[in-house]
């Protein structure tokens, strides 16, 4: 089907985005990269009367490194993450989870802010940005607020963001040396929706014990498995200390039954996962320690 | 029912239009330059029959509004040929290998390897495999696409 009409605006200035926001609230959307937006319009699951597009405010794309943290702007495309040495010598989880979004042509359009707004259940970057502790920047009329990446996802595709706000900026704190790193996932089809997917971050201090460790999976938000991190924290990192942890953590893990997977499935895929991003990250951490190449 | 006027270049034509906001990039190239290579296959981006190349990179047509390329540099598959007796090698290698039978999903898979082999000019069967896995075929099992794709990349390089 074709779009239902709309109004269309192209500013230039993230001021000008924000005044036509808090001008038409809720009968407004921003389109940033499209890949997720243009579909629901072309299916007229949304009619958005008016229609921003971020396109043109060339403030809102960049990448950079400052006082060791990754700043990233909010219509920074997602292919640019993937492919920037930066990322992937910092930050090497965002590459790796990036890499699974779709297929090149939608990395190629959609944006990191997009990805983040737009809060899709199977989505790669908002379980990714969680693991990372990352904290994003919405903009209002003459107010900013920061919000922890834990704390943005509120629902399935329903996030904090009130309907005058964007998202402008992500930020991704320094990670420490020695931290392994692991995003897996599980999908019909390389490319297709995941129906399960788990990030996971381990360091070990010069012992080889884990002194640091962080665990998220899918879910209608994403699904920071705390009760894992602090089972595997002083631990040795073995197969079996894993299997233990996500077993105990993850019983009973709230999963969305669908067409595509019972929630049964689901729960059983998160916890494949979740065990096995664990040891990817600890195997990653201990060669990281010895200067071993990942 | 509002409209814009777009000036862009399309396969180093340049081309000027007044179209209407909502119309989608495929329909404009289609309907309003009579470019009809680009196909209408899902428009929701999953199946890549409405893949082009702007500014070299790939992307899904359908998912682009006519008015969002105002000033850009786009290529079609009617771009592909250098000229109009000669095919472009990977024109050549799909007709050789038989990597076409209803040609659907051709000019999309055509420009998404030119995209490639910009990108990897040796890829392995691996790299072509997981780079056109945006782009889907009904008809012809992709063997003779992934063969046709790794051909031309020998002749481009033979140049």
């Amino acid at each position: 089907m074709k779009p239902a009409n709309f109004q269309y605006y192209d500013p230039t200035t993230i001021e000008e985005v924000v005044d036509l926001l808090s001008q038409f609230g809720d009968q407004a959307r921003p389109l940033a990269g499209g890949q997720s937006l243009v579909p629901l319009m072309n299916f007229r699951l949304l009619r958005p009367a008016h229609l921003i597009d971020l396109n043109g405010v060339r403030d809102l794309s960049y990448l950079r490194v400052e006082n060791g943290d990754l700043r990233i702007g909010a219509t920074t495309r997602q292919r640019q993450l993937e492919r920037s040495t930066d990322v992937a010598n910092g930050w090497p989880l965002l590459g790796e989870a990036t890499g699974y979004i779709g297929h090149m042509q939608i990395r190629n359009r959609g944006t990191v802010g997009g990805s983040l707004a737009h809060a899709f259940p199977s989505a790669e970057l908002p379980v990714a940005m969680v693991t990372l502790g990352a904290s994003l920047v919405l903009s209002g009329k003459a107010r900013q607020r920061t919000v922890s990446a834990e704390d943005f996802f509120l629902s399935t595709m329903t996030t904090v963001l009130e309907p005058d706000e964007l998202l402008t900026e992500i930020r991704v704190p320094e990670s420490s040396a020695n931290t392994g790193w692991s995003y897996q996932e599980v999908s019909r089809r390389h490319g297709d929706f995941a129906l399960a997917g788990s990030a996971a971050l381990v360091r070990l201090d010069p012992t080889g014990n884990i002194d640091h460790a962080r665990l998220t999976v899918t879910g209608v938000t994403p699904i920071r498995v705390r009760r894992a991190e602090e089972i595997v924290t002083g631990q040795k990192p073995t197969e079996a200390l894993f299997r233990e942890a996500v077993r105990k953590a993850m019983d009973g893990l709230e999963q969305d039954s669908d067409i595509h997977a019972s929630a049964e499935y689901r729960r059983s895929a998160c916890e494949a996962l979740g065990e096995r991003t664990l040891r990817k990250a600890a195997e990653r951490a201990a060669n990281s320690s010895k200067g071993q190449p990942q | 029912m509002s409209t814009r006027q777009v000036r862009l270049t399309v396969n180093g034509h340049e081309y000027s239009r007044e179209v209407e906001i909502r119309k989608l990039l495929t329909d404009f190239l289609r309907d309003d330059l009579g470019l009809t290579g680009t196909q209408v296959g899902c428009e929701h981006g999953v199946c890549g029959a409405c893949t082009i190349l702007w500014n070299g990179e790939a992307v899904r047509s359908c998912l682009v509004f006519a008015v969002q390329v105002n000033g850009a540099d786009l290529k079609t598959v009617e771009g592909l040929a250098p000229n109009p007796t000669e095919l472009h090698p990977l024109q050549q290698k799909f007709w050789e290998h038989h990597g076409l039978q209803c040609g659907f999903c051709t000019p999309g898979i055509l420009l998404t390897a030119e995209a490639l082999l910009k990108e990897k000019p040796d890829p392995t069967e691996e790299d072509i495999r997981q780079w056109i896995s945006g782009n889907l075929c009904r008809c012809t099992g992709y063997q003779n696409i992934v063969t046709a794709i790794r051909e031309a990349a020998k002749a481009m390089a033979a140049k």
